[in-house]
Protein backbone atom coordinates (compact mmCIF):
# COMPACT_ATOMS: atom_id res chain seq x y z
CA UNK A 1 0.00 0.00 0.00
CA UNK A 2 1.55 3.31 -1.05
CA UNK A 3 1.33 6.53 0.94
CA UNK A 4 -1.50 7.76 -1.33
CA UNK A 5 -3.28 4.41 -1.07
CA UNK A 6 -3.21 4.48 2.71
CA UNK A 7 -4.36 8.11 2.78
CA UNK A 8 -7.29 7.35 0.48
CA UNK A 9 -8.16 4.16 2.34
CA UNK A 10 -8.37 6.01 5.64
CA UNK A 11 -10.30 8.89 4.07
CA UNK A 12 -12.76 6.45 2.49
CA UNK A 13 -13.29 4.64 5.79
CA UNK A 14 -13.63 7.74 7.97
CA UNK A 15 -15.64 9.83 5.48
CA UNK A 16 -16.09 13.60 5.49
CA UNK A 17 -15.82 15.81 8.54
CA UNK A 18 -18.55 18.15 9.70
CA UNK A 19 -22.31 18.13 9.21
CA UNK A 20 -23.48 16.02 6.33
CA UNK A 21 -26.77 15.70 4.44
CA UNK A 22 -28.49 12.32 4.22
CA UNK A 23 -28.95 10.48 0.91
CA UNK A 24 -32.61 11.56 0.86
CA UNK A 25 -31.72 15.22 1.44
CA UNK A 26 -29.05 14.95 -1.22
CA UNK A 27 -31.52 13.65 -3.80
CA UNK A 28 -34.08 16.31 -2.86
CA UNK A 29 -31.61 19.15 -3.38
CA UNK A 30 -29.28 17.76 -6.05
CA UNK A 31 -30.99 19.67 -8.88
CA UNK A 32 -30.65 22.98 -7.06
CA UNK A 33 -27.03 22.16 -6.24
CA UNK A 34 -26.16 21.43 -9.87
CA UNK A 35 -27.88 24.54 -11.20
CA UNK A 36 -26.07 26.64 -8.60
CA UNK A 37 -22.79 25.02 -9.64
CA UNK A 38 -23.35 25.73 -13.32
CA UNK A 39 -25.14 29.07 -13.15
CA UNK A 40 -23.79 30.80 -10.04
CA UNK A 41 -20.70 28.78 -9.16
CA UNK A 42 -21.39 28.95 -5.43
CA UNK A 43 -22.92 25.55 -4.67
CA UNK A 44 -20.15 24.35 -2.34
CA UNK A 45 -20.37 27.50 -0.22
CA UNK A 46 -24.16 27.71 -0.30
CA UNK A 47 -24.82 24.02 0.46
CA UNK A 48 -21.85 22.73 2.50
CA UNK A 49 -23.74 19.78 4.05
CA UNK A 50 -24.57 18.47 0.60
CA UNK A 51 -20.96 18.97 -0.52
CA UNK A 52 -19.82 16.90 2.46
CA UNK A 53 -22.27 14.15 1.60
CA UNK A 54 -21.04 14.00 -1.98
CA UNK A 55 -17.52 13.45 -0.62
CA UNK A 56 -18.71 10.58 1.57
CA UNK A 57 -21.25 8.76 -0.59
CA UNK A 58 -19.90 7.34 -3.87
CA UNK A 59 -23.36 6.56 -5.28
CA UNK A 60 -24.70 10.07 -4.71
CA UNK A 61 -21.42 11.46 -6.07
CA UNK A 62 -21.94 9.46 -9.27
CA UNK A 63 -25.52 10.72 -9.53
CA UNK A 64 -24.22 14.26 -9.10
CA UNK A 65 -21.55 13.86 -11.77
CA UNK A 66 -24.09 12.47 -14.23
CA UNK A 67 -26.64 15.22 -13.62
CA UNK A 68 -24.01 17.93 -13.97
CA UNK A 69 -22.72 16.39 -17.20
CA UNK A 70 -26.20 16.01 -18.67
CA UNK A 71 -27.34 19.52 -17.75
CA UNK A 72 -24.11 20.99 -19.05
CA UNK A 73 -24.53 19.12 -22.33
CA UNK A 74 -28.21 19.84 -22.89
CA UNK A 75 -29.24 23.07 -21.28
CA UNK A 76 -27.11 26.00 -22.29
CA UNK A 77 -28.72 29.28 -21.26
CA UNK A 78 -31.88 29.24 -19.17
CA UNK A 79 -34.90 29.11 -21.44
CA UNK B 1 -45.55 5.08 -22.13
CA UNK B 2 -43.23 4.25 -24.97
CA UNK B 3 -45.91 5.07 -27.55
CA UNK B 4 -46.08 8.67 -26.42
CA UNK B 5 -43.98 11.17 -28.28
CA UNK B 6 -43.85 14.88 -28.92
CA UNK B 7 -46.01 16.32 -31.65
CA UNK B 8 -44.26 15.93 -34.97
CA UNK B 9 -42.07 18.86 -35.95
CA UNK B 10 -43.30 21.00 -33.05
CA UNK B 11 -40.76 23.14 -31.24
CA UNK B 12 -40.23 21.59 -27.81
CA UNK B 13 -41.94 23.42 -25.00
CA UNK B 14 -39.70 25.66 -22.92
CA UNK B 15 -39.09 24.60 -19.32
CA UNK B 16 -41.77 26.83 -17.82
CA UNK B 17 -44.25 25.94 -20.56
CA UNK B 18 -43.67 22.23 -20.05
CA UNK B 19 -44.19 22.55 -16.30
CA UNK B 20 -47.37 24.60 -16.74
CA UNK B 21 -48.79 22.17 -19.30
CA UNK B 22 -48.03 19.18 -17.08
CA UNK B 23 -49.81 20.82 -14.16
CA UNK B 24 -52.81 21.79 -16.29
CA UNK B 25 -54.19 18.27 -16.55
CA UNK B 26 -57.25 19.33 -18.52
CA UNK B 27 -55.43 21.79 -20.71
CA UNK B 28 -54.94 21.63 -24.48
CA UNK B 29 -51.19 20.96 -24.26
CA UNK B 30 -51.23 18.36 -21.48
CA UNK B 31 -50.96 15.27 -23.69
CA UNK B 32 -48.16 16.83 -25.68
CA UNK B 33 -46.38 17.76 -22.46
CA UNK B 34 -46.60 14.17 -21.22
CA UNK B 35 -44.99 12.98 -24.42
CA UNK B 36 -42.22 15.57 -24.23
CA UNK B 37 -41.54 14.71 -20.59
CA UNK B 38 -41.22 11.01 -21.34
CA UNK B 39 -38.95 11.67 -24.31
CA UNK B 40 -36.79 13.91 -22.12
CA UNK B 41 -36.51 11.26 -19.42
CA UNK B 42 -35.67 8.58 -21.96
CA UNK B 43 -32.83 10.74 -23.33
CA UNK B 44 -31.52 11.16 -19.79
CA UNK B 45 -31.68 7.43 -19.07
CA UNK B 46 -29.84 6.64 -22.31
CA UNK B 47 -27.24 9.28 -21.44
CA UNK B 48 -26.56 7.49 -18.15
CA UNK B 49 -26.29 4.10 -19.82
CA UNK B 50 -23.76 5.47 -22.29
CA UNK B 51 -21.72 7.01 -19.43
CA UNK B 52 -21.67 3.65 -17.68
CA UNK B 53 -21.19 1.51 -20.78
CA UNK B 54 -18.13 -0.24 -19.33
CA UNK B 55 -20.27 -1.71 -16.54
CA UNK B 56 -22.73 -3.05 -19.14
CA UNK B 57 -20.21 -4.60 -21.50
CA UNK B 58 -21.87 -8.00 -21.04
CA UNK B 59 -25.42 -6.69 -21.69
CA UNK B 60 -26.91 -6.97 -25.19
CA UNK B 61 -28.02 -3.83 -27.03
CA UNK B 62 -31.75 -4.57 -26.85
CA UNK B 63 -31.45 -5.26 -23.13
CA UNK B 64 -29.77 -1.89 -22.68
CA UNK B 65 -32.64 -0.24 -24.56
CA UNK B 66 -35.05 -2.05 -22.26
CA UNK B 67 -33.14 -0.85 -19.19
CA UNK B 68 -33.35 2.73 -20.45
CA UNK B 69 -37.08 2.44 -21.13
CA UNK B 70 -37.77 0.92 -17.70
CA UNK B 71 -35.80 3.72 -16.06
CA UNK B 72 -37.64 6.38 -18.08
CA UNK B 73 -41.02 4.83 -17.29
CA UNK B 74 -40.35 4.72 -13.54
CA UNK B 75 -38.93 8.24 -13.60
CA UNK B 76 -42.01 9.42 -15.51
CA UNK B 77 -44.28 8.06 -12.78
CA UNK B 78 -42.09 9.59 -10.05
CA UNK B 79 -41.97 13.03 -11.70
CA UNK B 80 -45.75 13.18 -12.12
CA UNK B 81 -46.30 11.97 -8.55
CA UNK B 82 -43.99 14.65 -7.15
CA UNK B 83 -44.90 17.46 -9.54
CA UNK B 84 -46.90 19.38 -6.94
CA UNK B 85 -43.81 19.44 -4.72
CA UNK B 86 -41.54 21.08 -7.32
CA UNK B 87 -40.59 24.38 -5.68
CA UNK B 88 -38.63 25.96 -8.49
CA UNK B 89 -35.26 25.79 -6.71
CA UNK B 90 -33.79 24.69 -10.04
CA UNK B 91 -34.80 24.59 -13.66
CA UNK B 92 -37.62 22.10 -14.18
CA UNK B 93 -35.55 20.09 -16.64
CA UNK B 94 -32.71 19.70 -14.12
CA UNK B 95 -35.20 18.53 -11.50
CA UNK B 96 -36.81 16.02 -13.86
CA UNK B 97 -33.51 14.69 -15.22
CA UNK B 98 -32.34 13.59 -11.77
CA UNK B 99 -35.17 11.06 -11.51
CA UNK B 100 -34.24 9.38 -14.81
CA UNK B 101 -30.52 9.38 -14.01
CA UNK B 102 -31.18 7.88 -10.59
CA UNK B 103 -33.42 5.13 -11.95
CA UNK B 104 -30.92 4.32 -14.70
CA UNK B 105 -27.90 4.32 -12.37
CA UNK B 106 -29.53 2.00 -9.85
CA UNK B 107 -30.42 -0.42 -12.66
CA UNK B 108 -26.90 -0.34 -14.07
CA UNK B 109 -25.28 -1.00 -10.67
CA UNK B 110 -27.62 -3.89 -9.96
CA UNK B 111 -27.29 -5.33 -13.47
CA UNK B 112 -23.50 -5.13 -13.33
CA UNK B 113 -23.52 -7.12 -10.08
CA UNK B 114 -26.38 -9.43 -11.06
CA UNK B 115 -24.20 -12.51 -11.45
CA UNK B 116 -21.56 -11.57 -8.90
CA UNK B 117 -21.72 -13.14 -5.52
CA UNK B 118 -21.83 -10.58 -2.75
CA UNK B 119 -19.90 -12.07 0.14
CA UNK B 120 -20.40 -9.93 3.20
CA UNK B 121 -17.12 -10.40 4.96
CA UNK B 122 -16.81 -8.31 8.10
CA UNK B 123 -13.40 -9.87 8.70
CA UNK B 124 -12.24 -8.10 5.54
CA UNK B 125 -11.05 -5.26 7.77
CA UNK B 126 -7.98 -7.44 8.17
CA UNK B 127 -7.11 -6.37 4.63
CA UNK B 128 -6.53 -2.87 5.95
CA UNK B 129 -2.87 -3.24 6.67
CA UNK B 130 -1.64 -1.90 9.97
CA UNK B 131 0.89 0.90 10.05
CA UNK B 132 3.99 -1.22 10.49
CA UNK B 133 6.58 -0.43 7.84
CA UNK B 134 5.52 3.13 7.12
CA UNK B 135 8.56 5.40 6.62
CA UNK B 136 9.65 7.41 9.67
CA UNK B 137 8.21 10.67 8.34
CA UNK B 138 4.81 9.00 8.13
CA UNK B 139 4.61 7.69 11.66
CA UNK B 140 1.44 9.65 12.42
CA UNK B 141 -0.21 8.05 9.41
CA UNK B 142 1.09 4.64 10.44
CA UNK B 143 -0.32 5.01 13.94
CA UNK B 144 -3.65 6.18 12.55
CA UNK B 145 -3.85 3.24 10.19
CA UNK B 146 -3.13 0.84 13.01
CA UNK B 147 -5.73 2.50 15.21
CA UNK B 148 -8.40 2.45 12.48
CA UNK B 149 -7.77 -1.22 11.90
CA UNK B 150 -8.11 -2.02 15.60
CA UNK B 151 -11.21 0.12 16.09
CA UNK B 152 -13.06 -1.47 13.17
CA UNK B 153 -12.70 -4.71 15.09
CA UNK B 154 -13.60 -3.45 18.53
CA UNK B 155 -15.61 -0.21 18.46
CA UNK B 156 -18.42 -0.98 16.02
CA UNK B 157 -21.56 -3.07 16.23
CA UNK B 158 -21.68 -6.15 13.99
CA UNK B 159 -24.08 -4.36 11.63
CA UNK B 160 -21.91 -1.23 11.47
CA UNK B 161 -18.79 -3.33 10.81
CA UNK B 162 -20.50 -5.31 8.04
CA UNK B 163 -21.83 -2.22 6.27
CA UNK B 164 -18.64 -0.17 6.66
CA UNK B 165 -16.42 -2.98 5.39
CA UNK B 166 -18.75 -3.81 2.48
CA UNK B 167 -19.03 -0.21 1.30
CA UNK B 168 -15.62 1.28 2.01
CA UNK B 169 -13.24 -1.72 1.81
CA UNK B 170 -14.94 -4.35 -0.34
CA UNK B 171 -16.30 -1.67 -2.71
CA UNK B 172 -19.80 -3.12 -3.03
CA UNK B 173 -22.13 -0.45 -4.49
CA UNK B 174 -24.63 0.77 -1.91
CA UNK B 175 -27.65 0.05 -4.12
CA UNK B 176 -26.48 -3.53 -4.62
CA UNK B 177 -25.91 -3.99 -0.90
CA UNK B 178 -29.33 -2.49 -0.17
CA UNK B 179 -30.99 -4.94 -2.54
CA UNK B 180 -29.17 -7.95 -1.06
CA UNK B 181 -29.92 -6.90 2.54
CA UNK B 182 -33.52 -5.83 1.85
CA UNK B 183 -32.66 -2.29 2.90
CA UNK B 184 -32.40 1.15 1.29
CA UNK B 185 -29.54 3.41 0.26
CA UNK B 186 -30.55 5.92 2.91
CA UNK B 187 -30.75 3.38 5.74
CA UNK B 188 -27.37 1.85 4.88
CA UNK B 189 -25.72 5.25 4.57
CA UNK B 190 -27.09 6.17 8.02
CA UNK B 191 -25.43 3.02 9.40
CA UNK B 192 -22.18 3.93 7.62
CA UNK B 193 -22.39 7.50 8.92
CA UNK B 194 -22.88 6.29 12.50
CA UNK B 195 -19.93 3.90 12.15
CA UNK B 196 -17.69 6.65 10.80
CA UNK B 197 -18.73 9.02 13.57
CA UNK B 198 -17.92 6.36 16.15
CA UNK B 199 -14.49 5.72 14.66
CA UNK B 200 -13.72 9.44 14.49
CA UNK B 201 -14.77 9.97 18.08
CA UNK B 202 -12.64 7.07 19.29
CA UNK B 203 -9.66 8.27 17.28
CA UNK B 204 -10.02 11.83 18.55
CA UNK B 205 -10.24 10.53 22.12
CA UNK B 206 -6.91 8.79 21.53
CA UNK B 207 -5.33 12.04 20.35
CA UNK B 208 -5.16 11.37 16.61
CA UNK B 209 -5.15 14.39 14.30
CA UNK B 210 -7.97 13.80 11.84
CA UNK B 211 -7.71 17.15 10.05
CA UNK B 212 -4.87 15.83 7.90
CA UNK B 213 -7.16 13.17 6.51
CA UNK B 214 -9.81 15.68 5.51
CA UNK B 215 -7.37 17.52 3.25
Amino acid sequence: MTHDDSHHAIARILGPTGPEATCEECFDRLDAYVDRELLAGDAERAMPELTAHLRGCPACAEDHASLRALVRERSGPVR
Amino acid sequence: MSQLGPTAAATPLADHELLAALRDTGGPRHERALGELHAMLLRAARFELVRRAAELAHVRGEDRDDLALQAADDAFVAVLAKLAGFRGDSRFSTWAYKFALYEAAVRVRRRAWQHREVVLDPERWLAVRDGAGEPPDRLDRAELLTAVRALIATALTDRQRTVLVALTIQGIPIDVLAERLGSTRGALYKTLHDARRRLRAELAARGHDLDAIAS
